[in-house]
């Protein structure tokens, strides 16, 4: 398994790979919301944690699609699905889970610093912006590819992925905002949001790749 | 041709009935095989050779009808007795050659060969691209990196798909004797083909005629 999560890095980070596209997809939002709000320097600090969180969201959808899409066109999907019963099925796409969000969602965690300078927002925020995405954006590689999974056979299936995944997502961007204003807050808790957005992260990472796993096991091609 | 080797794996089709997309393609395929017994299924275009392949691979459920396999422990995944090359070459495009054999040698389950994928690649006559991406090679030597996959574990039972597609005739022969060597070891092959893939007598022959599937075939009709 540590063979599979090496190689789904090296495919990430060679040409073609997306690591990259998603960070500059984070860039474009983050960098067109200041020319949106106008120059309310208050109102940008403000909704910046929100900013980054949609912004986060969107680009780890990037990508997601081809998951399982890739490995089915050039073979290696017979492989994976031959190499072993649902459950050595669902850790193997726990692992490409994990190595997509290492090439994917980590650098999107790591631009936060920067990117929330742009936002006018204080060290605090971006703090606590950093971890409340790295503890949330796992979920949405977990749950991705559930959708990835479904849509294996569809030639244009990155839509239907997205449209799958936003609705189950959106318990991750509830909590995950409000720990980020919990943490900046002296009011709201911030404890008992990020402990919910952990128990999220963990939640799909069972029932996710399970999920996924059983969907492949179940393709008949 | 004498047998001996560590491959003790038998494989029954029992009735087979598949069908592609609702449109039926064969009926009532059985065969068995021992050790060291080699089946080329043939049949015209769009027969159901691929079909059938994926079928006893475990990768198609079949409409009815039931595929055993025997003779390898009991909770070993079919990945773990049976290689099947396709189509397509379970290779990835951006990673070279190495690494995509040193890949699937470390993900698949059971023991390596001697020498590793190393001697597998030697033997296929591509030492000199191991370091090459896998896209940048020639329609050929892409087969040959796939059959080397074969070589780097080895398993029991070869469903091979069309093997020789793109090989030239020194490779088809080398892959002849590859396929000569693992039924000498007591292993099974079974290709889909158009072409002879060895030159002994030992090959049965199952031929897929379209013409003997006529009507639909109801999945409750032919429930036991």
């Amino acid at each position: 398994m540590r063979a599979l999560f090496l190689r789904e890095i090296r495919l990430g980070l060679r040409a073609g790979g997306g690591a990259l596209i998603a960070v500059l997809f984070f860039l474009s939002v983050v960098a067109m919301t200041p020319f949106a709000i106008g120059p309310d320097m208050k109102l940008l600090a403000r909704i910046g944690p929100a900013i980054l969180w949609i912004g986060a969201l969107l680009a780890s959808l990037l990508g997601l699609e081809r998951l399982f899409q890739a490995e089915r066109e050039d073979g290696s999907l017979d492989e994976l699905r031959l190499s072993g019963d649902v459950a050595q099925l669902a850790f193997a796409v726990f692992i490409k889970c994990l190595a997509h969000w290492t090439v994917t969602g980590l650098p999107l965690v790591l631009c936060v610093p920067l990117f929330g300078l742009f936002l006018n927002m204080e060290p605090l925020a971006i703090g606590a912006s950093m971890l409340t995405l790295a503890v949330g954006t796992p979920a949405i590689a977990f749950i991705g590819a559930v959708g990835a999974a479904a849509g294996v056979t569809l030639a244009r299936g990155g839509l239907l992925v997205a449209v799958i995944v936003l609705p189950v997502v959106v318990p991750t961007l509830i909590f995950g905002i409000a720990a980020t204003t919990g943490a900046i807050d002296p009011v709201t808790p911030f404890l008992a949001p990020f402990l919910f957005l952990a128990a999220i992260t963990l939640f799909f990472a069972v029932i996710g790749p399970l999920a996924s796993a059983f969907f492949l096991k179940a393709l008949d091609e | 041709m004498a047998i001996s080797g560590p491959f003790n794996a038998h494989i029954e089709a029992e009735r087979l009935h598949g069908s592609r997309g609702g449109f039926p393609l064969f009926a009532d395929v059985s065969f068995s095989l021992k050790p060291g017994a080699a089946l080329r299924v043939t049949g015209p275009n769009g027969s159901g050779k691929s079909t059938l392949l994926r079928m006893l691979a475990g990768l198609i459920r079949p409409d009815a009808g039931k595929v055993t396999i025997t003779g390898h422990a009991p909770d070993a995944a079919p990945g773990e007795t049976i290689h099947y090359l396709g189509h397509l070459n379970a290779m990835k495009p951006q990673l070279t050659v190495a690494e995509n054999l040193d890949f699937w040698l470390r993900f698949s389950g059971g023991a390596a060969a001697e020498g590793g994928w190393e001697d597998a690649l030697r033997r296929v006559g591509l030492s000199r691209v191991r370091d090459l991406a896998f896209a940048d090679l020639s329609a050929g030597q892409k087969r040959r990196v796939a059959i080397a996959r074969l070589l780097a574990t080895p398993r029991a039972i070869w469903l091979v798909d069309e093997p020789t597609a793109g090989l030239d005739a020194a490779s088809t022969v080398l892959f002849e004797t590859l396929i000569a060597e693992q039924l000498a070891q007591g292993g099974i092959v079974i290709g889909a083909t158009h072409v002879p893939l060895g030159r002994d007598e030992g090959w049965q022959t199952l031929a897929i005629d379209p013409a003997t599937v006529r009507e639909p075939v109801a999945r409750e009709a032919l429930a036991p």
